[in-house]
């Protein structure tokens, strides 16, 4: 079979804009060669940086912000489209070749109905007349599984959800009936209930439609559920290249193999314990006026344990973190910290009681002062609360740092001078030089790359051996609880819906949302996304 | 176990849902009294979510009415806060003190102030704003000749600057960081440095006095034909014109690439289509919202620029009426044309917010 | 700071800015003529003894425009250092306590921005006293609610960040937050603000002084001597462009400059603003 898509050697550039110096130009891509055949998936896999959205872009000699491709040839169907001029290329997007962004609510025109836009691209390429067009993409909403695939295309994008839009944008991409389909890191930004959903329908699309496609994403679970063959990237160089099958069971890299074995870190859950360090009361909270988040919410932190506490987007968990730090009262009960109530407002908690517990923040970029050193970041804590200066305070901060196993050198440079792994870090210090006995997680691996979280969560767990810290640690991922919780509560819509010991959550008997909730979590097996929708259908048939 | 085919395809029962606690404030001993607040509140929480379009409408006009109104208390009652005593001043330093109450009662000032502030809103809201104190004649009466002639000239100054303003942004963002995007820049840049009467000297120097080709100063009086009046502002007109235009087209520029630099502008990218079809339905149904505010912020700049070129070219308008005024003290004039210029601003601010609002397509396809 | 980095334009206006503050500070030592001195006939052209001719009195224009200097760059600097202190003392505390604070602050802003800065002006000088420093009042009361609606959004932006929570959560006091913790990350906009604030204030008095509410004789700042010289226009007489140029020049300098600052990175996440 003669390739679809055939890259050689492609090289993609851009230019730096370093503070304080003049621009320099930089390589993103390094020669990476790769085919792909007609009605087959590759997976291009990486972390960020590695370069996987430039190549895909690159599929549609398209260059994002700057960047710009200078060097190889990307072939389709032998004819090498970074050679032609504005108008050749034109002919071929969105029609040829489509795209599927990663972020469907910011890529559709809020001013348009989506019926129009997803029909866009084929009405003005000619491949389809108008109420052609429309038909297939009533009919492409059906397979897709959107509701009312008839009246669906009338509504605005602000009038839909984020897993419909995700889908409708796959709608665009098949519309005009293409060879190849570029998916950006679909599911990312979604739910993980609600990506099982979207995934299975652009699997089933495809499947159906015989569409070639690229699928980038730096989830190897959900690659695996996909592709056909996958490719690994670092760096903008190619790491691994293989059948999916011989790239989850049998990786030859070292780096593949790390990548493969990120979920299997699993935490010996603790002997089960009575002394509570945090107790939460049956907490109601509610935010300005009537709305409430919070319902009955009762939980404890056993000392030197780690709760966590994993809930989808709109569970109310983070705003649990906001009671338990005094930013928000609540409305009803109360909560206990070491025996003693905690003044519902944290303005009116004394020093000590501030001091005792420590939050870590989901965004290191924005949880540093920009224009403070490390020096003075973990500083502060040791000057505000104990009184430590100059010698004595930069002799600790050292400490502080090897810790978290970063050097000495560290302590003059600036955030934005550090990897966000090396960030997060750095709040972790910041959080130690209080001397804490609680510490607040509130996602702080979610924004990170697999390997970097596995070592921020390493630290974690770590750090709570030596010094017999308490962590209530907030997620939205089943692999991470598994990694690093004793206790497990699980949140729905403001209530704790299942809470005990990790054993005891995770076995069967499974409430309604705990059961959809582990079995939406991809796991790294081929298959297992015909097993749960399979078994999805059996359900449904049952009834 | 009940079927609910959501997005999310869940196979859930979904959990008691909390009633959203609409209903205002809890009871209180008196319940009748309570649901007297809250029936109003309450259809008015259900009319707002069902037209949030003419809501929202409804309460930007409310509101620039509430801010007219306290203008008004501002001109008129703040003033009174101020030190300086009218009846004084008018007379001067060497005034006897008998002089100075006979002043004051003939003036009507040795009434209380609040008194004479409803009796001055009062008359405003019928377009009296009494006499002045200079020449003895009704307000009113020049206002109505000077209004016309400065939303004349206000008018066509408008009409020549907005077309060239959006259309040289649209330039400059087509030819972005080239060197007609620069030029513009630097060009602009010195524009908005320019005093109005700096403009406007050089014009009357060099076209006027030098070049002959227009009168000055530029009077209009009754009976003058519309092409004898357009010829009379030109010079103003042009003055007024490059001071604004200056200032809107930088400021649609920005708004333009703010729209064009938007992920629904690179996905029509790359669909394939054409710049004309991306600019014409992409980007600028989203960058009227933007661009109207713009417009109207300097529309309202332009309320405060023909103060200036009114003096600058004698034109007999309310800049002038009110600057000569303010020059003798003349009250009454002063605080009736800071009320009506006050007006105008507010006026063409709440109809930017309108426009806004109704350009958003959020509101316009609620939920 | 690098010295290479600095655009072209930049420059001019540095320079710019240099001379007119040169003229402000040592007005007595480089103008060549009294400021009211009698020198020749009135309106003669420019060249020869008088570089830039006579004025509507006969005195020499150039001296005038140079003592011009001194006032105009005082009074508006005066005015825009009041205007700027009050804005975003302000600003500030209404961003960090919020609340009530805010909501009052904030409608008393939106009102006193509801009447142009201009009528305003005039509406209260028909009232006021004749004074300097009343004057200089005004114009710093008026100004500030520019100055209170940038700084109130530059502060908010800052306070939603999580490492101003993370201060709040660990006790610091209202004054640690808004001093180390906002506004050093709130310098560049600032900054950038307060050139703009100048070059109104300048063109704003000169506004004032012309229409003759400003700067009151014998003193006179470039406003003024427009006014003065304004009638010779009409028999061709340039002097009256002479100060407008220096107005506009001053601007022009002082908004090249802030277009360079604005330009510098100044991202929060990016650059620690050095220099």
């Amino acid at each position: 079979m003669a390739d679809l898509l055939d890259v050689r050697n492609l090289k993609i550039g851009a230019t730096a804009y370093p503070p304080g110096e003049p621009p320099k130009d930089i390589t993103i891509v390094h020669g990476v060669s790769f085919t792909l055949q007609k009605g087959k998936v590759l997976g291009l896999i990486g972390e960020s940086g590695a370069g996987k959205s430039t190549i895909g872009l690159a599929a549609l000699a398209y260059g994002r912000g700057g960047v710009r491709i200078t060097g190889g040839e990307v072939r389709l169907d032998g004819e090498d489209i970074l050679k032609l001029g504005g108008r050749g290329i034109r002919a071929i997007r969105g029609n040829r070749v489509c795209y599927v962004a990663q972020s469907a609510a910011a890529a559709f025109n809020p001013a348009h109905r989506l019926g129009d836009q997803v029909i866009e691209a084929a009405v003005r390429h000619g491949t389809l007349t108008r109420s052609e067009a429309w038909e297939r993409a009533k009919f492409l909403f059906g397979v897709l599984g959107l509701p009312d695939p008839e009246g669906f295309g009338k509504r605005y994008p602000h009038q839909v959800s984020g897993g419909q839009l995700q889908r409708a944008m796959t709608a665009m991409a098949l519309c005009p009936g293409p060879e190849l389909i570029v998916f950006d890191e679909p599911t990312t930004a979604l739910d993980v209930t609600t990506q099982i959903d979207v995934l299975a329908a652009i699997k089933r699309a495809i499947d159906e439609t015989h569409t070639a496609a690229l699928y980038i994403t730096h989830d190897l679970a959900v690659v695996a559920q996909i592709s056909d063959d996958i490719m690994v990237l670092r760096h903008g160089r190619m790491v691994e290249h293989g059948p999916v099958q011989q790239i989850i069971e049998a990786p030859q890299e070292d780096y593949t193999r790390e990548l493969v074995s990120v979920g299997h870190i699993q935490k010996q859950e603790a002997a089960r314990q009575d002394d509570a360090l945090l107790r939460i009361e049956r907490v109601d909270a509610a935010y300005s006026g009537h709305f409430k988040v919070l319902h009955d919410v009762a939980v404890h932190v056993p000392r030197g344990q780690t709760l966590a506490v994993v809930g989808e987007s709109g569970s109310g968990k983070s705003t649990l973190a906001r009671v338990i730090t005094g930013l928000l009262p609540p409305s009803k009960g109360q909560v206990t910290f070491k025996g003693e109530a905690l003044p519902p407002q944290f303005a009116s908690r004394s020093k000590e009681q501030l001091r005792q517990i420590q939050m870590l923040y989901q965004m290191a970029d924005t949880a540093m002062n920009p224009r403070q050193t490390v020096r003075d970041i973990i500083g502060r804590p040791l000057t505000f609360y104990f009184g430590l200066r100059g010698q004595e305070k930069t002799r600790r901060v050292s400490e502080l740092l090897e810790q978290i196993e970063m050097g000495k050198g560290f302590i003059d440079r600036y955030p934005a001078e550090l990897s966000g792994g090396q960030k997060q870090r750095v709040c972790i210090a910041r959080a130690l030089a209080a001397e804490p006995e609680l510490i607040l997680c509130d996602e702080p691996t979610s924004a990170l790359d697999p390997l970097v979280a596995a070592g921020i969560l390493k630290l974690l767990m770590r750090l709570q051996a030596e010094t017999q810290l308490s962590y209530l640690f907030i997620t939205h991922d089943i692999a991470t609880v598994r990694a690093i919780a004793d206790s497990i509560a699980v949140m729905y819509r403001g209530r704790v819906v299942r809470f005990g010991p990790k054993s005891q959550v995770l076995s069967p008997p499974f409430d309604d949302y705990t059961d959809l909730l582990l079995k939406s979590v991809p796991e790294m097996r081929l298959g297992w996304l015909e097993q749960v929708l399979a078994s999805r259908r059996m359900e449904s048939a049952g009834h | 176990m009940s079927q609910e085919q959501g997005s999310s395809g869940s196979r859930l029962t979904t959990p008691q849902v909390m009633a959203a606690d609409l209903s205002g404030p809890p009871q209180t001993a008196s319940p009748s009294a309570g649901r007297l607040v809250t029936r109003p509140l309450q259809s008015w929480g259900r009319f707002r979510r069902h037209m949030p379009l003419a809501a929202l409408i409804i309460q930007r006009l409310a509101l620039s009415l509430v801010l007219l109104w306290a203008v008004s208390v501002v001109i008129f009652l703040g003033i009174e806060a101020l030190p300086g005593d009218f009846a004084q001043t008018y007379l001067g330093q060497s005034a006897t003190p008998q002089a100075v109450a006979n002043i004051r009662a003939e003036l009507g000032l040795d009434r209380p102030a609040l008194t004479r502030y409803f009796e001055w809103l009062g008359g405003a809201l019928h377009f009296d704003f009494g006499t002045s104190w200079a020449s003895g004649s009704s307000v009113s009466g020049q206002i109505a000749l000077r209004l016309g002639n400065t939303l004349f000239l206000a008018f066509w100054a408008a009409a020549v600057s907005v077309p060239l303003a959006v259309g040289l942004g649209m330039l400059a963002v087509h030819y972005r960081n080239r060197m007609p995007d620069r030029v513009i820049n630097v060009l602009s840049l010195a524009a908005i440095s320019l005093p109005e009467f700096f403009v406007g000297y050089i014009l009357i120097l060099f076209i006027a006095i030098k070049g002959g080709w227009v009168t000055f100063p530029s009077t209009v009086y009754e009976g003058m034909s519309f092409g004898q009046r357009l010829e009379a502002i030109v010079l103003p007109c042009a003055t007024l014109v490059l001071v604004v235009l200056a200032h809107m087209m930088r400021m649609t520029r920005a708004a333009i690439l703010n729209v064009m630099s938007s992920p629904y502008v690179e996905t029509a990218e790359l669909k394939g289509l054409d710049t004309l079809r991306i600019i014409a339905r992409h980007a600028a149904p989203n960058a009227l919202a933007p661009i109207i505010n713009v417009v109207a912020l300097n529309l309202a700049y332009l309320v405060v620029g023909v103060v200036v070129v009114e003096v600058v070219f004698v034109y007999p308008g309310m800049g002038q009426y009110m600057v000569d005024a303010v020059t003798v003290r003349d009250m009454p004039v002063v605080q009736a044309c800071g009320l009506i210029f006050a007006a105008v601003y507010i006026l063409l601010n709440m109809t930017a917010d309108i426009l806004g609002i109704i350009a958003n397509p959020r509101l316009r396809h609620p939920r | 700071m690098r010295w290479r980095a600095i655009p072209l334009s930049a420059w001019v206006g540095l320079i710019g800015l240099t001379a007119a503050l040169l003229c402000a500070l040592f007005a007595p030592w480089i103008a060549p003529y009294g400021e009211r001195e009698v020198v020749g006939d009135i309106w003669l052209p420019m060249g020869g003894q008088f570089v830039l001719g006579t004025d509507n009195l006969g005195r020499d224009l150039l001296s005038r425009l140079i003592y011009g200097a001194q006032t105009t760059i005082s009074v508006a600097m005066a005015a825009t250092v009041l205007s700027f202190s009050l804005g975003v003392m302000l600003s500030f505390t209404a961003a960090v306590v919020g609340g009530w604070t805010d909501q009052g602050l904030s409608r008393l802003n939106d009102l006193m921005m509801a009447i142009p800065t201009l009528i305003f002006a005039l509406i209260v000088l028909a009232v006021l006293p004749q004074e300097l420093w009343i004057l200089i009042l005004v114009m710093a009361v008026l100004d500030s609610t520019r100055v209170f609606r940038l700084g109130r959004a530059v502060a908010l932006d800052v306070t939603v960040m999580e490492f101003v929570e993370a201060a709040r959560l660990r006790g610091e006091g209202r004054l640690w937050i808004i001093f180390r913790e906002i506004l050093p990350n709130t310098l560049s906009p600032l900054l950038a603000e307060f050139g703009l604030r100048f070059a109104f204030a300048v063109l704003f008095l000169s506004t004032l002084s012309f229409l003759g509410l400003g700067i009151q004789p014998p003193e006179a700042d470039w406003g003024g001597i427009v006014k003065d010289n304004k009638d010779g226009i009409i028999f061709g007489v340039p002097a009256a462009l002479i100060p407008g140029a220096a107005i506009a020049g001053l601007a022009v300098c002082v908004n090249l400059v802030v277009d360079w600052l604005l330009n510098r990175t100044a991202s929060l996440k990016g650059g620690r603003g050095d220099g």
